[in-house]
């Protein structure tokens, strides 16, 4: 066993409004420069849908993963061998247009055209070339399903449904979509890194954030071939790829990522999580069916006194142990079995999980009257109107018993505290929920608690960085970790070579 | 010292020079800038005929060279037989009209795309008329002067190639310097840890 920490998150998808704060706030911070106006590291799509980049679920455009390979697992992508063949062009790598061509408008028109019978217009222009051009796409595009004939029908989750399910979907009265923001994943077998051949991009010993070292990389760009969600970005003014950093800024001083920190719909949850990385290679290796269970499997219990022993003697320091027990994520994941990994079939090990959303049931047209079935509202999953089927597809790699076992606990705990507060269910019924989903009438109110009334400090536990003990190395030489933090080197500006 | 010596006594010499110590100092001094600059992400159709023609043709030829560089005898005793002078010979032509054609596709490209003409800076194009130069003229000496590659050399191709030696600290020409021949080794997955060891380089 070889326990290690890892900083994990939870997302509420029940929760999530829609309103791209966390995609601004993410934005205004990191990618407001040149070379990435076209870069999301924080976004937000509409399921069903194509989103960002289009169809980056398709994993037989874009290359991206681990498939299987005998005992163990391959990247997509390339092997070592055909990473030097393809290095001079790569097949699968996506173009700006698959994101889209970012742009203004020309502003100045308004006040120095020429006087004339029409309005002046300020006309868009590329943030690239500069030259006029005509939109047609942009972020969240297809945002509520606009345009859904093109998006959501394209949606490549919709491979799963049958022809009678796809047609139900785009039905006027059937229709419905949510919200699935999404961040880098920092996985715990990821991709990018694995695929990159300068050794640019690493995973951080004591709180797995995952970053890209940019006088490292040499512009390969396989990494943004190999991430299967597609959160690393090239920046094609610099020549250097760029991603999420978790914003280990805010972080290391003990703030919530600003993305987690400005959600309007408090979806968000971040803490650590102990796993054994031990188990990194074979778990990722499981089958496709299993992958969901082995990797919750591979969390570990913060309250056992051999894991505790164990994560001391490999150098996890108690604060961040405690952390661990205080994990809203920890709950959510391994406790509850409420959280799920977004595909996890790519086999990075995403630590990154969603509560997936408990979608209203399907109401029915009589006399020109949209009705629901009040008795059946909090009852029935099989009238959900979006078909088990695509969630599976979505979190649990197309097992829809695990997708169907989570609906059903969420299910629960709204039937409980709705018997409890309103009082118009019966409570045979929902006894009969809790000892179907095995939950307790105290794990009930626990949910409700922490997705319902959770305080700051409960959505957001984050261990100290103990800056102090990085600080004792340097006793003797100040200098020791110069050019190894921050921009180093002599001049060290980030700017594109000549 | 006649002219003959500075330029093939001294010049290379100094060009050899020069180039390590600016790739050097250029490492040291402005890491951030090593990058093979790639521009694929705004256009990818010409570029794959371009840079993989130009790649797979100049690697060749440039080891060619450099065995020939290395160890002429080989070379020449190989070329003894007329057959094998023969092949030699087609091999070496057809790869470099194979570069030629790529260097062509990568010019025109520099110039036909909008979005890759804003990444293009004066250095570049510099550069890329630099190798037009030393290919079209490598190709012509091959052509005209039968048979080339028993030639020990040809004064402007050389004095050319050497100027580009010369150049490379100064252009996107180091992205070759670092080739990333680690990754053949290396485990896939990397941990820098802060604490347990001081973390040099990648
Ligand atoms: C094994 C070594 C090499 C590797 C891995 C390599 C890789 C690359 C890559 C990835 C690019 C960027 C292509 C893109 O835009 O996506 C590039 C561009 C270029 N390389 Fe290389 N290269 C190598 C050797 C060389 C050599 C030996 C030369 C010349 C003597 C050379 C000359 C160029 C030039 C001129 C460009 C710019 C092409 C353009 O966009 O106009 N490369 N190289
Ligand atoms: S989500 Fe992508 S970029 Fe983030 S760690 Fe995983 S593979 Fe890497
Ligand atoms: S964690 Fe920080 S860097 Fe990452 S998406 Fe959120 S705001 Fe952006």
């Amino acid at each position: 066993m070889d326990v290690r920490a890892q900083t994990s998150m939870m997302f509420h998808l029940d929760k999530c409004i829609g309103c791209h704060t966390c995609s601004v706030a993410c934005k205004n911070i990191w990618t407001d420069r040149k070379g990435t106006e076209y870069m999301w590291w924080n976004n937000v799509e509409t399921k069903p849908g194509t989103g960002y980049p289009t169809k980056w679920e398709d994993q037989e455009k874009y290359k991206g993963g681990w498939v299987p390979k005998e005992e163990t697992i391959k990247l997509r992508v390339a092997d070592k061998a055909s990473t030097f063949a393809n290095i001079f062009h790569q097949p699968h790598l996506p173009t700006i247009d698959d994101y889209y061509e970012p742009w203004t408008y020309k502003y100045s028109d308004l006040f120095d055209a020429p006087a004339g019978d029409d309005q002046p217009t300020a006309r868009p222009i590329s943030l690239i070339t500069g030259e006029h051009m005509d939109i047609n796409a942009g972020p969240n595009w297809d945002d509520d399903l606009s345009g859904s004939t093109v998006y959501a029908n394209n949606d490549p989750n919709y491979e799963k449904l049958t022809e009678a399910e796809k047609q139900a979907l785009s039905e006027l009265e059937r229709l419905v979509f949510f919200y699935l923001p999404r961040i880098c994943n920092h996985c715990l077998n990821p991709a990018c890194v694995a695929s990159c051949p300068s050794g640019a991009l690493y995973k951080r010993g004591e709180d797995g954030i995952v970053l890209l070292d940019q006088n490292v990389c040499r512009a390969w760009r396989f990494c943004v071939s190999a991430c299967p969600y597609k959160k690393t970005y090239y920046n094609w003014k610099t020549g250097k790829s760029e991603k999420c950093i978790l914003c280990f800024p805010r972080v290391e001083s003990g703030q919530p990522p600003a993305c987690f920190h400005s959600c309007v719909g408090r979806i968000r949850y971040f803490g650590v999580v102990l796993y054994d990385a031990d188990k990194i290679e074979s778990i990722a290796s499981a089958p496709e069916n299993e992958l969901v269970e082995r990797q919750r499997e591979m969390i570990l219990n913060p309250f056992d006194p051999a894991v505790i022993a164990q994560a001391e003697k490999d150098g996890v320091h108690f604060s961040v142990i405690e952390a661990a027990q205080k994990s809203p994520v920890y709950r959510f994941v391994k406790e509850w079995e409420l959280a799920l990994p977004l595909h996890p079939e790519f086999r990075t090990l995403p630590m990154l999980f969603y509560v997936p959303p408990l979608l209203p049931v399907l109401g029915h047209v009589e006399n020109g009257v949209y009705d629901v079935d009040a008795t059946d509202y909090f009852t029935s999953l099989d009238k959900a109107r979006i078909p088990m089927r695509y969630m599976a597809s979505l979190f649990t790699a197309g097992n829809e018993e695990q997708v169907r076992g989570v609906l059903e606990k969420l299910l629960t705990v709204r039937m409980y505290k709705r018997a409890e507060q309103v009082d118009d269910i019966d409570s045979a019924q929902v006894e009969a929920m809790l000892k179907k989903t095995g939950l307790t009438a105290e794990a009930c109110e626990e949910i409700f608690r922490l997705t319902s009334l959770p305080t700051f400090e409960e959505r957001f536990v984050i261990p100290p960085t103990h800056q102090e003990y990085t600080a004792e190395l340097t006793v003797g030489d100040p200098y020791a970790f110069k050019a190894e933090v921050g921009v180093g080197g002599f001049k060290g500006s980030p700017e594109r070579g000549w | 010292m006649t002219y003959d010596d500075l330029l093939f006594g001294v010049f290379p010499y100094l060009c050899i020079i020069i180039a390590i110590l600016g790739s050097v100092w250029r490492f040291l001094s402005d890491r951030f800038s090593y990058s093979s600059l790639s521009s694929q992400f705004l256009e990818t159709r010409q570029l794959f005929w371009g840079s993989v023609a130009w790649h797979y043709g100049i690697l060749a030829v440039l080891t060619i060279h450099l065995v020939g560089f290395l160890f002429p005898e080989t070379i020449l005793s190989w070329n003894a037989e007329p057959m094998r002078l023969y092949v030699m010979e087609a091999t070496g032509f057809t790869l470099a009209l194979f570069t030629l054609g790529g260097l062509i596709m990568l010019i025109v490209r520099r110039f036909s795309s909008s979005r890759i003409r804003v990444v293009t800076s004066k250095m570049d194009i510099a550069l890329l008329l630099f190798l037009l130069i030393q290919v079209a003229t490598g190709v012509w000496t091959a052509m005209f002067y039968r048979w080339g590659s028993s030639w020990y050399a040809m004064y402007a191709v050389i004095l050319n190639a050497f100027l580009l030696v010369l150049i490379v600290p100064f252009t996107r020409l180091v992205h070759f310097l670092s080739v990333p021949i680690k990754y053949i080794w290396r485990p896939h997955q990397i941990v820098r840890w802060n604490r347990r060891s001081p973390i040099i380089g990648a």
